[in-house]
């Protein structure tokens, strides 16, 4: 069968996309620092960590689940992360007698952390049947009462800068934070198609029945997807610690719904069984690059969140008609 | 103009993408009258009802009622114009009191100052009053989902005679009813005929169209075979006219050497007492075991017992007689046992997922590089060979395989636990739903399967296939093994009934 171009079904399949590179070209054209080297590695710099969040969470919603704690955990993360790298003559420090510890040590504490919290709502998803909505909300309000008892509600900062330089060392004109979201994509891209896991991952998604059924160890995969991602959201919030140079505990507030929305907008159906890291990553440029593009047409940042919203509402109504059979 | 026929169907035609569905059916239906439309799983029934209840449009073909040609286009304008629909699989509301079942979408309203609020009142004496007419009395308030499938069947008819409906679709109701709520039901329905209603009543049991229909409409293939009176033809007329061929053509001969004890289960028993209690079978190598029964005689539930499913309270298992214990799926594949289950779209197959994902996902534990890679040259090799050995029809392995037909997609799954190379494959209405070419297929793989000395638990529903397809029989009823048939000559209809219905 010869496969013929169907105008409507190509505009079902990257209309997102299509809207997302009209705008971006009328913008380069009204506003020609758009696309100049500096804006397009800032928006890189911004994605970078959205990047993160998208990769773990994506797996949840893969397997039609989802996870409201993520904004929260990386909030959590980014305290943890920050005080464990303050100034010895920081004022506010958290642990006066601590010595700045080495980020690599840092990541790792943080993201055990946040893994912990992430297996103990993976363990009530999985073991004890509780929809992942709920679990993961429970684990959002346990996860900010932690942070607000951990920081007693007072920001974070005084940075060694040893620690606020990562984000500043750029590798091949890239700040260091993109390298580590590449290698996070390329590390999910690597668990979501070559290792067991990935497999598994999908399987419940398309059908947790079938896959109860073909001796696919449902519970501890589930388990894992929801620990894994909490330790993507331990690193993200790493990530914003090092960028932003001070925290508090409303860091990455929301940035769950915007995860999630870009996962989507990318490909990743909420429905269970599909998307793959690229969607993440088409999701979060489409994201990224139209509120870049909003800011500089001189759209008020209250104004932009309508504008994602209906971005959001055009972009599932398309991405679902590729997946509901005509009746 | 009137006519001799309360509702006709003529040379109605519908096609699937890559199926004909119906070619050029025809039906009549007299009033007052029970007409039995009968034909083979995939004949093409369910499919020509749903075109005249206005659920799928049809290609080309003509209704008409009392005369009148009519447009049905969707169910709504069906049951406006007199013609109801009693589902095969009920589709009713059981959290909601019987009275908002009868009605629902269409609640009885009253105006109170500018509000129409629903009028409970009239809502639960015309519920009273319909249940009456067919016969039933129950409360209208009681909650529907405390009734038996018998009563919301009845539930239903009520309802559709509530619609003033002139004909009635019947689709397999006696599907999971005893014998007792049959009786009721088939009460009602010589009470509705004497009322003047029409009913095409569509079933598989002999016994009950021998009973109850009037005239019989026989399908095969989606085409119509043609249109008798009940009492000119005999069962094995109808059986042989639905098949349209030899019983013996379709199932290939079985001629495989059939060795030791593969398997051997003891006092296997539910944790529900309800369910399989003390069923002992054993299969040997090379042997296909089917297992009788009528529909909630547990065959599937002792089956998923077996298999780590469904938890036992009790019971051994021994595999090449070894014991073995299984709690879950998985522990039964690691001693050689295989599952194709009864529901190929729930517990089946991964429909957003391509073929190769649903072969592979049993054995990614087997291939791995360095036991973390995914062997994908090794995996794509298997699902190769597996499409080309089952001529799995597919453009490609990384086809979705919801986009394949039914029968593609049973040999798909097949290949999945050929995969993992089981000795004990259970196939649990394995031609469910598909078309007979493929079933042929699947009973052909079945035979080569025996060939190599695996041994095969077949579970099925359709005495044609249980009779042709076993090299011996168990038939379970309630939950319990009632019978075994292990010489050919005995194999019957009549032997398997009897072991069927010991409880009845």
């Amino acid at each position: 069968m010869k496969k013929q171009f169907n105008l409507k079904n190509f505009l079902i399949n990257y209309g997102v996309i299509i809207i997302m590179l009209i705008l971006v070209a009328y913008t380069s054209v009204v506003r020609p620092n758009f696309l100049r080297t500096n804006n397009l590695t800032n928006i890189l710099t911004n994605m970078s960590y959205r990047l993160v969040i998208a990769c773990g969470i994506a797996g949840c919603i893969i397997t039609a689940g989802c996870d409201l704690s993520a904004g929260r955990m990386i909030g959590f993360g980014s305290c943890i992360a920050g005080s464990l790298v303050q100034r010895m003559d920081y004022a506010g420090k958290f642990f006066p007698n601590l010595e700045p510890m080495n980020p690599i040590l840092v990541v790792i504490i943080t993201m055990c952390i946040t893994g912990c919290f992430g297996a103990v709502t993976g363990f009530f998803v999985a073991y004890l049947s509780v929809p992942p909505f709920i679990a993961t909300m429970a684990m959002m309000e346990i996860v900010y009462g932690l942070s607000l008892i951990y920081t007693g509600g007072s920001p974070v900062g005084g940075y060694d800068p040893g620690f606020t330089k990562i984000a500043s060392t750029k590798i091949l004109g890239l700040s260091s934070l993109i390298w580590i979201a590449i290698a996070i994509l390329i590390i999910t891209w690597f668990i979501f198609n070559m290792t067991r896991h990935g497999k598994y991952m999908y399987a419940i998604g398309g059908n947790v029945q079938a896959a109860e059924v073909a001796g696919v160890p449902v519970k501890l995969t589930l388990l894992l997807i929801y620990m894994k991602a909490a330790m993507m959201y331990g690193l993200a919030g790493f990530m914003l610690a090092c960028k932003s140079g001070g925290t508090n505990i409303n860091t990455g507030l929301g940035y769950e719904m915007e995860a999630i929305a870009a996962c989507t907008i990318g490909g990743v159906s909420v429905t269970g069984g599909r998307g793959k890291v690229s969607s993440a990553i088409i999701g979060v440029a489409v994201f990224e690059f139209l509120k870049t593009a909003l800011q500089f047409l001189g759209v008020t940042p209250d104004a932009q969140y309508i504008a994602l919203g209906i971005i959001i509402f055009a972009a599932i109504s398309l991405d679902i008609r590729k997946y509901i059979a005509k009746k | 103009m009137a006519s001799e026929y309360r509702l006709e169907l003529k040379n109605v035609s519908k096609s699937f993408p890559g199926v004909k569905a119906l070619d050029g059916v025809n039906l009549a239906v007299r009033p007052g009258t029970v007409h039995a439309l009968m034909g083979e799983n995939g004949a093409g029934k369910s499919t020509l009802m749903k075109c005249l209840f206005g659920i799928y449009k049809m290609d080309t073909g003509e209704v008409y009622l009392e005369g009148e040609k009519v447009n049905i286009t969707d169910p709504d304008m069906a049951m406006e114009k007199g013609v109801s629909m009693v589902h095969q699989e009920l589709q009713p509301v059981p959290a909601r009191s019987v009275a908002e079942n009868m009605f629902i979408g269409r609640y009885p309203v009253k105006q109170i100052g500018p509000m129409k609020v629903i009028d409970h009142k009239t809502m639960y004496e015309q519920t009273e009053y319909w249940l009456k007419e067919v016969g039933l009395e129950f409360d209208p308030k009681a909650l529907l989902g405390t009734l038996s499938i018998g009563q919301m069947q009845s539930v239903e008819i009520a309802k559709a005679v509530s619609h003033n409906a002139k004909v009635i679709i019947l689709d397999e109701p006696t599907s999971s009813l005893s014998d007792k709520e049959v009786d009721q039901l088939f009460r009602i329905m010589e009470q509705l005929r004497d009322n003047g209603v029409s009913m095409i009543y569509i079933s598989h049991k002999m016994d009950e169209i021998k009973r109850i229909a009037d005239d019989i409409t026989i399908m095969r293939d989606g085409q119509y075979v043609g249109t008798w009176s009940a009492e000119e033809l005999t069962t094995d007329q109808i059986i042989s006219l639905m098949v349209g061929r030899e019983l013996t053509n379709i199932y290939p001969a079985g001629d495989a050497q059939i060795g030791d004890v593969a398997l051997e289960v003891e006092r296997l028993s539910s944790i529900h007492e309800k369910s399989f209690q003390d069923v002992s079978f054993n299969v040997r190598k090379g042997e296909i075991v089917g297992f009788g029964g009528l529909v909630g005689a547990q065959r599937t539930e002792a089956m998923e017992g077996l298999f780590g499913i469904r938890h036992l309270t009790g019971g051994t298992i021994k595999v090449n007689g070894k014991e073995v214990k299984i709690t879950r799926p998985r522990d039964a594949m690691n001693v050689g046992i295989g599952m194709i289950t009864e529901d190929r779209r729930g517990s089946g197959i991964f429909g957003c997922l391509s073929i190769k994902d649903n072969v592979g996902v049993t054995v990614y534990d087997k291939h791995l590089k360095g036991g973390i890679v995914l062997d994908h040259a090794e995996i794509n090799k298997i699902v190769d060979e597996s499409i080309d050995q089952l001529s799995i029809k597919t453009p490609s392995k990384n086809t979705q395989i919801m986009n394949l037909s039914g029968g593609n997609q049973q040999k798909v799954i097949v290949s999945r636990w050929l995969a993992n190379d089981p000795d004990i494959l259970i196939m649990d209405e394995p031609t469910r739903g598909i078309d007979v070419g493929a079933k042929h297929e699947i009973y052909e793989i079945m035979r080569d399967l025996a060939r190599q000395g695996k041994a095969i638990i077949m579970v099925s529903s359709e005495m044609a296939e249980l009779l042709g397809m076993s090299d011996r029989i168990y038939v379970m009823c309630a939950g319990r093994l009632t019978g075994e048939i292990d010489r050919k000559e005995d194999m019957t209809q009549e032997k398997v009934m009897e072991y069927a219905t010991r409880f009845a």
